[in-house]
């Protein structure tokens, strides 16, 4: 044997073997057979849609195993339409399938690279263009239309100035004054150290103002505070911030300082308060010092006392910018 | 000639001496379209988006986008005397008292998961068969636009309802704004016509989301599908096919009636699934306050990456004159994103330098013959799974019964050490199945029979594979590194010697495989 072996070669496209449906009559019968099926179960499907939108009241309840309990109304509608639609698909798709022609065909690609004399003409017109224009040689014009065109564009830019007021202290700023009642949420009821049990969390907002009936969402995205008891020895606080609780009672901006979310689980057992958003876990015993998570800086504290009614109220405005950080924040 | 006949040529005669369309038509009925299954995952997304259209509007007659305070008073009853936006309240009417309102509502959330999943995994299947070399890289880019739009098309409308759940997610969109060096507290403002919330967020993200994006997509889309007709579509390597012709099958009939097909499919599947899996039960979140929060709160899936990698950045913050940059915002929250997004789109073009490869590639990769590539992307989905896992990592670690700093740790490590580990892992497996490819070529498949020979030995017969089989594996290139060397001919080194060993040393490292069987090779095993 003494044959030349030489690297493997494309052997070609392999002939192309025919379906039953294509040699068959009998089996392209029932190959139209199937195909009418399928467009029947459509039609069905349209059926059903329109017999559930008009039959079955939408009160009625039926249990699907794993998924739960669902609206009957809307499951049979849903299915109606579903069926209606996936058949018309799969009608269609097994014509083709098994009734159309299916041999393949094999065309040439063409190159996209223009001919070598489009190409020169093309330079050769774009050259005559601009210098016709004068775009070489007029450089006033040139500049003069930089510079208008720099411009232009800052009208439409100026133009969604009024989109927002400038933020001026609205971010540094809360409700909370001096003397400002810590009112439950919900509620609206003024509250007495003796109202909060040792462990017991409580959201609180402001008093609102005489004449105020009403609160803005965002005002509540900055007052929004937390209140917990803990046993006035569980604190590891320094003197001042020690002075800001009252009874053991220490009073938290709710707004994360990491990302702005509610804070609002709060770990009885281990005194941690944590984030859902991001899982920043803070301290409440020191002064909600971070000890996990993305958040760099502890919640802002607010500081206790009590009014000449026995009420808790703030003692004084948070003393920093409650909620995430932002540029002009000073710490 | 029949009535029919007649009519239809009439039409066509009308048409073609005002348009002459005849001559395009005559030409594009019969283009031809190579067959396989991962070419209907771009045409998955293309029919999502359909839907989502045709979903969208539907809802968009009961939605009212505004943030204005109304009581609640529809059939829901857990909710009734609750103040809430009206743009919540009329979602629970579209969910309760429209009837149909929430498959539609439920088609048009499962449709959306589905749009950004298929275009996932096209860009998957585009990347790891290397579709995007040259002529096809202003599709590349054009499709990583999209899937940027459709992250941001995506939230916007999921944070449309106005329940706890998406108001939560507005609240941290804000605070990536606020987080913006010098202008982001600006920024934050002019969005939102004031301080958080506000009423004005709602109504201007309906516009975007129902307007300005979905004019874009359709715009994006058009020139996509116009290039994909224009430039032909790719096809695997194979017996009789080569860089200059496509082989497969005629548009009309045959794809009309399975891409047309397809899209009833597609919608039928969705809306099956629509029917019986709830998804986004905003009635049980609750409208939305600033000072409540659901545990558990995630965003949905093309979003969870940016919140794992968020979760997990370190808590570092920097004072500097009197103003607050916040590192534990920026970096996961805009820089890694925008490096990951622009890795991506310039993805073919650093390919194409470290390859030097200037030529059009109309033949696919098997992943395995281009194992740089392939361990590349390993290593980039590697990254963005644990950034993902970490996204839920308060639904893991319940599920699992673990704690959350356990899993925030495994991440923090993970996201540095595990997508390097994947490369190399990833290179080798590639570079073994080139062997296995070489073995299968040279001594046949084995067949698991056993014969023993006259003189007492045991062989397993091999059977030979079919000409068509070795062609498809051993029809791929492999051509050698880069050949830059650090002193030019005149003996000087050169001016960018740095950059050159870069692309030197990465040309090598690409270049490495398992030689392909050669006519050589071939030879070797006749003499045996």
């Amino acid at each position: 044997m003494a044959h030349e072996i030489e690297a493997i070669q494309d052997p070609g496209i392999p002939p192309h073997v025919h379906r039953k449906a294509d040699t068959d009559p009998v089996a392209a019968k029932q190959a139209e057979r199937q195909v009418a099926i399928l467009f029947l179960l459509s039609a069905f499907g349209t059926i059903l849609f329109i017999v559930s939108y008009i039959a079955i009241p939408d009160d009625i309840f039926v249990f699907i195993p794993v998924m739960g309990s669902t609206n009957a109304h809307q499951l049979f509608l849903g299915l109606g339409l579903a069926f209606s639609l996936f058949f018309i698909g799969m009608g269609a798709i097994h014509w083709a399938k098994t009734l159309m022609p299916d041999t393949e065909v094999t065309v040439q690609r063409h190159e996209f690279r223009s001919a070598e004399e489009d190409r020169d003409e093309l330079v050769k017109t774009a050259k005559e263009g601009a210098a016709a224009a004068g775009l070489g040689r007029r450089s006033l014009i040139k500049r003069s239309l930089g510079l208008s065109l720099g411009l232009v564009g800052l009208s439409p830019l100026l133009l969604l100035r009024d989109l927002g007021p400038l933020p001026g202290d609205s971010l540094t700023k809360t409700s909370w004054k001096a003397g400002t009642r810590l009112v439950t949420d919900p509620g609206e009821r003024p509250i007495k150290p003796e109202d909060l049990e040792v462990g017991a969390v409580a959201q609180v907002l402001p008093a609102m103002l005489p004449g105020q009936d009403h609160r803005t969402l965002a005002n509540i995205g900055k007052d929004a505070v937390l209140l917990i008891r803990l046993r006035p020895e569980e604190f590891n606080l320094d003197a001042e911030r020690l002075s800001w609780t009252h009874e053991g009672i220490i009073a938290f901006s709710k707004i994360c300082s990491h990302m702005g979310c509610a804070v609002a689980l709060y770990e009885q057992q281990t005194k941690h308060l944590l984030c859902p958003c991001h899982q920043s876990t803070f301290d409440v015993t020191r002064a909600a010092k971070v000890l996990f998570g993305p958040a760099a800086r502890p919640l802002p504290q607010l500081a206790l006392a009590l009014d000449s009614e026995g009420y808790l109220v703030a003692k004084q405005p948070f003393n920093e910018p409650v909620g995430p950080s932002f540029w002009e924040r000073s710490s | 000639m029949t009535a029919r006949e007649r009519i239809a040529g009439n039409v066509a005669n009308y048409v073609d001496e005002r348009t002459g369309a005849a001559a395009w038509m005559k030409k594009n009925l019969n283009k031809v379209f190579p067959d396989h299954w991962s070419f209907l995952l771009g045409e998955i997304a293309l029919y999502s988006f359909i839907i989502l259209l045709l979903s969208g509007t539907f809802l968009t007659f009961w939605f009212d986008p505004s943030q204005r305070e109304v009581v609640y008073e529809g059939s829901y009853q857990p909710l009734s005397g609750l103040k809430m936006s009206a743009a919540y309240a009329s979602t629970l009417h579209i969910s309760f008292e429209v009837r149909g309102g929430l498959l539609m509502r439920q088609i048009h959330h499962w449709a959306a998961l589905f749009f950004m999943v298929a275009i996932v995994v096209h860009l998957l299947r585009v990347y790891f068969t290397g579709a995007f070399r040259k002529p096809r890289e202003f599709n590349w880019i054009i499709g990583v636009g999209l899937l940027t739009l459709g992250i941001v098309e995506g939230f916007l409308g999921y944070s449309l309802p106005d329940d706890l759940l998406s108001g939560t997610g507005i609240r941290i969109a804000e605070a990536i704004i606020q987080a913006v060096p010098v202008v982001g507290t600006y920024l934050a403002f002019f969005a939102f016509g004031g301080a958080f919330p506000g009423e004005a967020f709602i109504p201007r993200i309906f516009t975007v989301h129902v307007l300005l994006l979905p004019g874009i997509f359709l715009a994006l889309i058009t020139v996509h599908l116009m290039l994909v007709w224009y430039q032909k579509h790719t096809q695997y390597p194979g017996p009789g096919r080569t860089e200059k012709n496509v082989v497969g099958y005629p548009l009309f009939p045959v794809y009309m009636a399975k891409a047309g097909g397809f899209f009833f499919v597609v919608f039928g599947v969705t809306t099956f699934i629509a029917a019986v899996a709830s998804i986004n039960p905003i009635w049980l979140y609750g409208p939305y306050t600033p000072g409540q929060i659901s545990a558990g709160s995630q965003p949905d899936w093309y979003m969870g990456w940016l919140d794992g990698l968020v979760r997990m950045a370190p808590p570092l913050e920097t004072y500097l004159f009197g103003y607050t940059i916040s590192w534990n915002i920026l970096i996961p929250g805009l820089i890694i994103p925008g490096l990951m997004f622009t890795g991506l789109a310039l993805y073919p073009f650093i390919e194409s330098w470290i390859t030097g490869d200037k030529r059009e590639h109309h033949l696919l990769d098997r992943p395995r013959n281009v194992p740089n590539r392939t361990a590349t992307g390993a290593m980039a989905l590697t990254f963005t799974l644990v950034a993902l896992i970490n996204g839920g990592n308060d639904i893991i670690a319940q599920q699992f019964d673990l704690s959350i700093n356990q899993i925030m740790w495994f991440s923090r490590i993970g996201i540095i050490v595990l997508p390097p580990i994947a490369f190399v892992v990833t290179k080798r497996i590639c570079i073994s199945l080139q062997r296995a490819d070489r073995e299968l070529v040279l001594h046949g498949k084995e067949t698991g029979r056993l014969v023993r020979l006259a003189h007492g030995e045991f062989i397993e017969v091999h059977e030979e594979l079919t000409p068509e089989k070795k062609w498809l594996l051993t029809s791929h290139e492999q051509s050698g590194p880069l050949e830059l060397p650090e002193i030019d001919k005149a003996g000087v080194r050169r001016t960018d010697a740095i950059r050159n060993k870069i692309r030197s040393r990465m040309s090598v490292a690409n270049a490495e495989v398992a030689p392909k069987v050669s006519a050589q090779d071939l030879k070797e095993i006749e003499h045996h």
